[in-house]
């Protein structure tokens, strides 16, 4: 057990309804009791025990914020050792002198990752919900929060526990054939039976990985650009989705770019529109199109909004848009429909095929259901719920399952070379260490490293 | 009252397997040697099965044979047959095994350790150790002999308070009615060793003329035997066949309807037997549904007439031994020469030794062989070399020799037996070998002549005939890397026939050769190397070029390993002093006291998250102590 104790904002930083200043450690409780105005003596409450109160600057002696503090004695809390969560006004003023005042009293301002790190070290945790909890602090939205609790539960764990033991038995049995070559009691291992067991295990690696790609969605929010000729009305768009959906806007400090990033939740989709600072400041992207960088940024979006103005005709420009976005996710939106149609609807109709086109008028706040709808359904196909399914939603993971799904790939090569059944099975023994290294089964030391540096503040 | 009775520098304790190569490796690293055995006429016996090698033995004995050890040679100066195994399947898990003559090996070890130099043979029980300041300083016998030395080796088997026991009847007694050792188990005891009670048996021999062998099925050894030591150049003629039989269902009545007469079943028996190698009254019991199961009936040398009747291990009461057998094709009229019987023992929990074998609170005393909680005369024979290794290394003020898991099968046993422990007997299996393509039969010289020579167990001669070995193999496969092959008609035709697919342009050799059809004799036909080369460095040509990926893979395992296996953890750490740890991992390191971070990871019940902590800490201590300084 750690001696001193800890603290840090355990939200995400930003406007939101509360926020939370968390302690752990030894002192936790104590350092918040002498903050701490309200009927409680919060060193004798019973744990797990939520209480009203003020805080009480201990200098000036006024009341510094109106809080909830919850009280959680170890070890059955987060990090197994005394923690408690003091519950504040949301904004930043608020929450920073909180926690001012909390490192004033004597706890010590949490290094990056320090809680979980401690959880970890005080065995609480294994290292794939190590990991869902960093990514439960980076979940945007409640539905993504279900997959980060889901994972923490142990699910993605089952599901590769069950994989690793399809692998271990299909290995054992090759051993057994090698170590006891003249008994007849075990059945010579067959290519075509190993084939088989990889073949399965492949498939189900492959839906794990299918799904990761949603889990990253739903924790990094759907990469959107919107794109239009001037006056197409984006910048109406990109308020509307905004207004309607209460924005989180979040400045990312450090960057050097300053890039402002906006996540919007819509019908439990994140969307984080990115690069919106050119789109709002620049009109000009359509004249960059054929500039990489532009490009660049259209490959790397999940989803591109694709707006059209219905009171003209469609453009040198335009064309030039869908030629862009070839090959890409999109939604074709024809807005403007309170202007006069000079907009050829047939041929807009060629130029989408396949995808959506959704007509608005967004001054008119007319159409934006029905974008919604196709946004929701682009992305969960109209059926999907994060609710069933387990996502791997951590790039460490997703990673060691397409490594997985490589070792694989070289058993079957190998099976197919014709190479001896004990070669075959490194390939998969392999598979079933990297499987492994997911739930931590295999540690390696860098695995290690590099999953505390990468723990941000807080949880 | 002793007498002195002479000062050696290493003193083994056991003359059997793993007692041979000790006191053999002792004393070929010039240390003075003595070799105590309760009786002389069964140095190196074989108490069960006649047969050496197998699966992962095999390459153990071929691993004793680099460095400079026995049983390999003896055992092709001895054989009766010889098969290599797995040669359906890959070069990494084929294995060579032989059935010995029993009574000429042990003519054969004896012979060559009664002239070898610094070593001496003599017949004694050992009673107790001396030791002083807590260090093991030498022996005193049942005759009252104190011979003293530098180092000690305890090879003692299964005869630390062996009992026998055959339906109810038990006694006192080490394998085939030899006296036991008790009073050295009970000093040992006092010494403070944890101590845990084994079980294993042996099956009947019955006399070759009572078995109607027209009723089995023959089982001939190998046209063109290969052989374990790489100085054997020639092949025994005339091997002589094994022949395979079934139990059946009448069998299975027998022993069912006799169960409660087993010493297995009644209860008489506290040891823990191994898995791998049940009784046929476990076979039975656990495997109900079975029909039948395999008994091979094993000839025990060419001047007797005992065969072994190998499956049908057991402690049933001799009438039943007898009933049993009878109900079996070919040994209906069979007349048992010697019953099949269980044996209980001592052995030594091995976690109490460092990975050389010497005994973590004795300095100066090592354990080795079965006594360490293994089976099988080649995991004790391997352990026998090492530790032989290793006390002369502390008797010469030498340094020790650890053979790590990707060195050899006697690394792995070794590394598993200290690390983890065993639950019951160790038997080496492939799968207890985490590089097993590096660990091949056919290149266990490459991995370790180097060190015998360096160690002082390989001659000279031996080692420039390695050289020379190591060095056609790189020029060939150079060669092979850079011959261009045309598909010309000649070679198009060899393809074919091999039943590959016709070339569509010029390819390098090496490449041709990679596919898994082409043997090196048919590139060999179009394009010869200039030198006449012999048998074994084309093996290790064609294996090496065939299989490089895997090969190459398991080379990167091996990095991964070692990093892990460099991380040393400090001999003064105090695991008490580190937070977060399970407390059944802290137990456990604090026993085994692991080396390095890599041997700590293979302690069982200490999981990744304690090594990441152990990790940690040992990081944090040596940030520590830089910032310090």
């Amino acid at each position: 057990m750690e001696k001193d104790t800890i603290a840090a904002i355990s939200t995400p930083i930003g406007e939101g309804a509360i926020a939370i200043v968390r302690l752990s450690g030894p002192d936790a409780v104590e350092i918040a009791n002498t903050l701490f105005d309200g009927n409680d003596d919060l060193t004798k409450v019973d744990s797990h025990t939520i209480h009203y109160g003020k805080i009480i600057d201990p200098t000036t002696k006024e009341v510094a914020e109106e809080v909830m503090i919850t009280v959680m004695r170890g070890p059955r809390t987060f990090t197994r050792e005394d923690v408690v969560e003091i519950n504040c006004h949301g904004g930043l003023a608020s929450v920073n002198r909180l926690l001012e005042l909390v490192l004033f009293e004597g706890a010590r301002l949490a290094e990056p990752g320090e809680f979980t790190k401690r959880a970890f070290l005080n065995g609480r945790i294994d290292l794939s919900q190590a990991e869902a909890v960093m990514d439960l602090i980076r979940a945007k939205t409640d539905k993504a929060m279900n997959v980060a609790l889901k994972q923490m539960d142990g699910r993605l764990s089952k599901l590769i526990q069950n994989l690793r033991q399809e692998l271990l038995e299909t290995v054992a049995h090759v051993e057994v054939n090698i170590d006891y070559p003249e008994y007849d009691d075990v059945e010579e291992m067959s290519n075509q039976m190993m084939i088989s067991k990889t073949k399965q295990v492949y498939s189900e690696i492959e839906r794990l990985l299918q799904m990761a790609k949603q889990g990253k969605i739903l924790r990094e929010g759907l990469a959107t650009a919107i794109i239009g000729r001037p006056n197409v009305g984006k910048s109406s768009l990109l308020n509307a989705l905004v207004h309607e959906n209460k924005a989180i806007v979040t400045e990312i400090p450090g960057t050097t770019r300053d890039v402002i990033e906006e996540y919007v939740n819509i019908r439990g989709v994140p969307l984080r529109l990115v690069d919106t600072a050119g789109i709002r400041e620049t009109e000009d992207i359509v004249e960059k199109i054929g500039v990489d960088k532009s490009r660049q940024v259209l490959k790397e979006s999940d989803l591109i909004l694709l707006v059209l103005n219905y009171g003209d005709e469609l453009t040198k420009e335009d064309m030039h848009l869908f030629e862009a976005v070839e090959g890409l996710e999109v939604i074709v939106i024809v807005n403007k429909t309170d202007l006069n149609q000079k907009i050829d609807l047939d041929k807009v109709k060629q130029l989408a095929g396949q995808r959506s086109i959704i007509t608005t008028a967004i001054i008119e706040e007319q159409g934006i259901d029905e974008l919604e709808d196709a946004i929701s359904h682009t992305f969960f196909a109209g059926e999907l719920d994060a609710g069933d399914l387990t996502y791997v939603s951590n790039v460490r993971h997703i990673q060691l399952l397409k490594q997985s799904l490589q070792s694989l790939d070289d058993a079957m090569i190998g099976i197919e070379e014709g190479m001896p059944i004990d070669l075959v099975q490194i390939d998969v023994t392999r598979t079933w260490e990297l499987l492994g290294e997911i739930i931590g089964d295999t540690v390696q030391e860098s695995l290690i490293d590099q999953l505390f540096s990468q723990f941000c503040l807080g949880k | 009252m002793t007498y002195d009775a002479g000062h050696y520098d290493v003193i083994v304790i056991g003359a059997g397997h793993a007692g041979c190569e000790a006191a053999y490796a002792s004393a070929k690293r010039g240390a003075k040697t003595l070799m105590l055995s309760l009786n002389l006429d069964m140095v190196a016996f074989m108490p069960c099965n006649p047969s050496i090698g197998g699966p992962a033995k095999g390459v153990v004995v071929r691993e004793i044979d680099a460095l400079g050890g026995l049983m390999g040679k003896v055992i092709d100066k001895t054989y009766i047959q010889m098969r290599m195994l797995n040669t359906g399947k890959g070069p990494a898990v084929r294995a060579l095994r032989a059935q010995a003559d029993k009574p000429l090996y042990i003519q054969e070890m004896k012979s060559i350790l009664e002239n070898q130099e610094n070593l001496t043979l003599r017949q004694a029980m050992v009673e107790k150790l001396i030791i002083e300041d807590g260090v093991c300083k030498g022996v005193i016998t049942e005759t009252k002999a104190a011979y003293h030395a530098k180092s000690v080796i305890i090879t003692t088997g299964t005869f630390m308070r062996g009992r026998v026991i055959i339906g109810d009847l038990s006694y006192e007694s080490g394998p085939n009615n030899q006296r036991a050792s008790v009073k050295l188990s009970e000093h040992l005891e006092e010494l403070g060793f944890e101590l845990v009670r084994f079980k294993t048996g042996t099956p009947p021999r019955v006399n070759s003329h009572t078995v109607d062998f027209s009723k089995t099925e023959i089982q001939p050894g190998d046209d063109n035997p290969r052989h374990f030591s790489y100085e054997t150049k020639e092949a025994i003629l005339n091997q002589i066949p094994c022949w395979l039989t079934y139990t059946n269902e009448f069998t299975h009545q027998i022993i069912d309807e006799n169960l409660g007469l087993s010493a297995m079943y009644s209860g008489m028996i506290k040891g823990t037997g191994p898995r791998y190698c049940p009784s046929i009254e476990d076979k039975v019991v656990r495997f109900h549904d079975k029909p039948r199961h395999q008994i091979f009936l094993e000839p025990e040398g060419r001047n007797t007439e005992e065969v072994y009747v190998q499956g049908l291990s057991t402690s049933l009461p001799e009438f039943v031994q007898r009933e049993m057998l009878r109900s079996i094709p070919g040994l209906e009229n069979s007349e048992i020469m010697r019953a099949g019987y269980a044996i209980e023992y001592d052995s030594v929990v091995p976690t109490q030794l460092w990975p050389t074998l010497e005994v973590k609170n004795i300095p100066g005393l090592y354990t080795a062989g079965q006594i360490n909680g293994t089976s099988g005369y080649e995991e004790a024979a391997g352990q026998g070399l090492m530790a032989g290794i290793n006390a002369a290394s502390r008797a010469l003020d030498k340094e020790p020799f650890i053979m790590d898991r990707s060195q050899g099968y006697i690394g792995v046993l070794i590394d598993d037996l200290v690390t983890k422990g065993t639950n019951e007997p160790y038997r080496l299996l492939t799968s207890r070998a985490e590089y097993r393509l590096l660990l091949r039969h056919d290149n266990a010289d490459l991995r370790l002549t180097e060190i015998g020579y360096k160690l002082g167990t390989i001659s000279e001669d031996r080692y420039q005939g390695f050289l020379e070995k190591q060095s056609l193999i790189e020029k060939e496969k150079h060669r092979l890397e850079n011959v261009m092959l045309k598909p010309t008609d000649q070679l198009q035709q060899i393809i074919e026939e091999a039943g590959g697919t016709a070339l569509k342009e010029a390819v390098k050799a090496a490449d041709l050769l990679k596919r898994p059809e082409m043997k090196y004799e048919m590139i060999e036909q179009i394009a010869p190397a200039e030198i006449d080369m012999a048998w074994d460095v084309k093996e290790q040509v064609e294996i090496q070029i065939k299989y490089q990926g895997y090969i190459v893979k398991s080379n990167q395992q091996v990095e991964r390993m070692r990093k892990m296996e460099n991380k040393l953890i400090p001999a003064n750490i105090d695991y008490d002093d580190i937070g977060g740890i399970a407390t059944e991992a802290k137990e456990k390191m604090k026993k085994v006291r692991p080396l390095s971070v890599g041997q700590a990871s293979r302690i069982s019940g200490v999981n990744p998250a304690d090594v990441s902590i152990l990790l940690v800490y040992i990081e944090q201590g040596r940030i520590a102590k830089v910032s310090n300084d």
